[in-house]
C-alpha cells in the first residue's frame, strides 16, 4: 500500500475529487456497457425463445386439426 | 472523350450560371457578417484573416458540396450520366473537377478582394491564393465522397458535414499555416508540399471512394 | 489436405453465422473473466499501490484509466475500418456485424477519454481544457465516431447500410495517419506553456506494470463487448433460422419446448 492510512487514500494529497471522479465515471461507462449488452441480449434470447414456443404449439395444433378430421371421416 | 465529357460538364456548369455566383455571394455575406458582428476580428492586420478565411472557404465548400450530384440524382439520369460511363472513373473526376472550377477557382480568383477585406495583409495575398490553390482541390475531392454517399438522402446536410468536415482538417492546418507564414514574411515551402500531397493524395482515392458511394445511392433510389 | 485449401475452408467458415456464434461461446467467457480479472488487479494497484508522481502527485493515477481508454477507442475504429475493408472486398455480412458492434462502445470510450483527460488537466495544466494535439485527435475521432453513427441511422437498409458503413469506415481510417500529423504540427506551432506530458523522463517498471496490466484489462472488455454485441446481432438477424432454434433449445429452455418436432425437418435456414 502506498498510502498510510485510509483518509490519506481518500484525499489522494488533495487530487481526491480529480481522481475518484475518473476513476468512477470510468466504472460507470464499463459497467453501464455492460449491463445494457446483458439486457440486450437477455431479451433477444427471451423473444426467440418464444417465437420458437409460439411455432411448436402452432405445429402441434395443426397435427391435433389433421388429427381430429381423419377421426371424424 | 475526355473532352467531350469536359465540355459536356462546362456547358452545364455555365447554364446554371448561379452554381458560381452563389459560393461567391455567400463568401462575400459571410465576410460582412464577420465585419459587423466582430470588427474587431477583421481589422487591418488583426493575425485572424487567415483562419477565418479558411473556415469561410472551408463552410462554402461544404454548402455546394451537396450540389455536386444532386441534380443527376433528381432527375434519375445519375446511372447513366456518371456510373454507367464509357470509364466512370474519369466521369467523376471531370465532375468533381468541374464543381471545383465553380466553387474552389472562383475563391481564389476573389482572394485579393475578399482577403484585405477580412483583414489580410496585401503582401500576404500571392500566398493566400497559393494555399488556396492547392487546397481547394482536396476539398472538392474528398467532399466528393461524402456528397455520392449522402445524395440519397433527403435531408444530408448535417451528415454531409459530420463525414466531410473531419477530413477537411489536414487542408485547414496546413492552408492557414500558409497564410500566416506568408503574411509574417516567412517561407512556406514545406507546407505548400504538404497541402499538394494531400490534394494529389485525394485525387488518387477519391474517384473511387466517390463512385462506391454513388452505387450505394442509386440503389437507394 | 493441403495448407491453402483448409485456409479456404477456414475463410468460408467465418463467413457463417453459425460458426461464428458457436465458436465465439467460450471467447466471450474467456475475455470477460479476463477483463474482471485484470480490470479489478489493475484498479487496486494503479489507486492503492503505485507510487505517486513526483511531479504531479497523486493525479497521475487518472493515466490508469485513460490512456487504455483512447488506446482501445482508437484501436476499435482501426478495428472498423479494417472491417470496412474486408467487407467491401469480400462482401462478408459479419464483418457489418462487427462495425456496428464497435462503434458504440468506441464512442463512448472516446467521450471517456476526453473527459478523464479533462479531469487529469485541471490539477496538471490548470484548466479543464487545452487544445493540444492529443486532445484534438482524439475529439476528432470522436466526430469520426458521430459521422458513422448518424450515417447508419439514416439508412434502413441492411445491405446498404453495410456498403455504406465500410466505405465511410475505411476512408476514415486511411486519413487517420493524416489527421494525426497534421494535427502535430499545427500544435508545434501552438504549444502552450504548460508543461509537456510527452517530455517525462520514462516510467518507472511499478508505474508502468499496472498500466500494462489496465491495457490489457481494457482490450479484453472491449473484446467481451464487441463479441457479445455481434452475437446478439447475428441471433437477431437469424432469428428465423434452424439453427438458432437449436443453438436457443440446447441451453436453459422450458421443458415443453425441448420436445424435438417430429414432423417439421425441412430447413427453415437461410444459410
Amino acid at each position: 500500500m502506498y498510502f498510510d492510512s485510509f483518509t490519506e487514500f481518500l484525499r489522494m494529497g488533495d487530487h481526491g475529487l480529480y481522481v475518484w471522479v475518473a476513476y468512477g465515471s470510468t466504472l460507470v461507462v464499463l459497467l453501464g456497457a455492460f449491463f445494457i449488452t446483458r439486457s440486450m441480449s437477455r431479451s433477444v434470447e427471451e423473444n426467440i425463445r418464444w417465437a420458437i414456443l409460439a411455432r411448436q404449439a402452432e405445429q402441434v395444433a395443426g397435427i391435433a386439426a389433421k388429427q381430429g378430421r381423419s377421426n371424424e371421416s | 472523350m475526355v473532352g467531350a465529357l469536359l465540355l459536356r460538364e462546362w456547358k452545364i456548369l455555365l447554364r446554371a450560371r448561379a452554381s458560381v455566383v452563389n459560393p461567391l455571394a455567400f463568401l462575400l455575406l459571410s465576410t460582412l457578417l464577420f465585419a459587423i458582428a466582430a470588427p474587431q476580428l477583421v481589422a487591418e492586420a488583426s493575425q485572424q484573416a487567415s483562419g477565418i478565411l479558411w473556415v469561410l472557404v472551408l463552410f462554402t465548400q461544404l454548402l455546394s458540396l451537396d450540389a455536386m450530384f444532386r441534380r443527376d440524382y433528381d432527375s434519375g439520369t445519375l446511372e447513366q450520366s456518371l456510373i454507367m460511363a464509357d470509364v466512370p472513373f474519369v466521369a467523376v473526376l471531370i465532375r468533381i473537377f468541374v464543381q471545383w472550377l465553380g466553387t474552389g477557382l472562383v475563391i481564389v480568383i476573389a482572394t485579393p478582394v475578399i482577403g484585405p477585406l477580412l483583414g489580410l495583409s496585401w503582401s500576404a495575398v500571392p500566398g493566400t491564393m497559393l494555399a488556396l490553390l492547392l487546397g481547394t482541390p482536396a476539398l472538392s475531392l474528398l467532399g466528393s465522397i461524402g456528397a455520392g454517399i449522402t445524395v440519397g438522402f433527403s435531408r444530408g446536410g448535417i451528415i454531409l458535414a459530420l463525414l466531410v468536415l473531419p477530413l477537411f482538417l489536414p487542408v485547414l492546418i496546413f492552408g492557414t499555416d500558409i497564410v500566416n507564414a506568408a503574411g509574417a514574411g516567412l517561407n512556406y515551402t514545406a507546407q505548400a508540399y504538404w497541402l499538394a500531397l494531400i490534394s494529389l493524395a485525394a485525387l488518387i482515392v477519391s474517384p473511387f471512394a466517390a463512385l462506391a458511394g454513388l452505387r450505394i445511392s442509386v440503389e437507394m433510389q | 489436405m493441403k495448407l491453402n485449401q483448409k485456409l479456404k475452408e477456414y475463410w468460408h467458415k467465418l463467413g457463417s453465422p453459425r460458426w461464428f456464434y458457436e465458436i465465439t461461446t467460450n471467447w466471450v467467457t474467456f475475455f470477460g473473466i479476463g477483463a474482471l480479472l485484470l480490470l479489478v488487479t489493475g484498479l487496486v494497484w494503479g489507486l492503492a499501490f503505485a507510487p505517486a508522481d513526483y511531479q504531479q502527485g497523486n493525479s497521475f493515477r487518472i493515466m490508469y484509466v485513460h490512456v487504455p481508454a483512447a488506446m482501445v477507442a482508437q484501436s476499435l475504429y482501426i478495428g472498423m475500418g479494417v472491417a470496412g475493408f474486408i467487407g467491401l472486398v469480400w462482401r462478408m455480412k459479419l464483418t457489418d456485424v462487427a462495425i456496428g458492434a464497435c462503434l458504440p462502445l468506441g464512442m463512448v470510450l472516446t467521450a471517456l477519454a476526453l473527459f478523464t483527460g479533462g479531469v487529469w488537466g485541471k490539477p496538471t495544466w490548470g484548466s479543464w481544457w487545452e487544445w493540444d494535439g492529443r486532445t484534438v485527435s482524439t475529439l476528432v475521432l470522436l466526430f469520426l465516431y458521430i459521422g458513422i453513427y448518424a450515417l447508419r441511422e439514416a439508412i434502413p437498409d441492411l445491405d446498404l447500410r453495410a456498403r455504406a458503413s465500410a466505405l465511410v469506415c475505411l476512408v476514415g481510417t486511411v486519413n487517420i495517419p493524416i489527421i494525426k500529423y497534421s494535427v502535430e504540427w499545427w500544435n508545434t506551432l501552438h504549444q502552450s506553456a504548460s508543461f509537456s506530458l510527452t517530455e517525462k523522463p520514462a516510467m518507472p517498471v511499478e508505474m508502468w506494470l499496472p498500466l500494462l496490466i489496465m491495457g490489457l484489462g481494457f482490450y479484453c472488455f472491449a473484446g467481451h463487448q464487441v463479441l457479445s454485441r455481434m452475437r446478439l446481432e447475428v441471433l437477431t438477424r437469424e432469428a428465423n433460422s434452424r439453427w438458432v432454434a437449436e443453438v436457443m433449445l440446447s441451453k436453459g429452455a422450458p421443458a415443453a419446448v425441448m420436445q424435438p418436432s417430429t414432423t417439421d425437418t425441412t430447413d427453415h435456414g437461410k444459410d
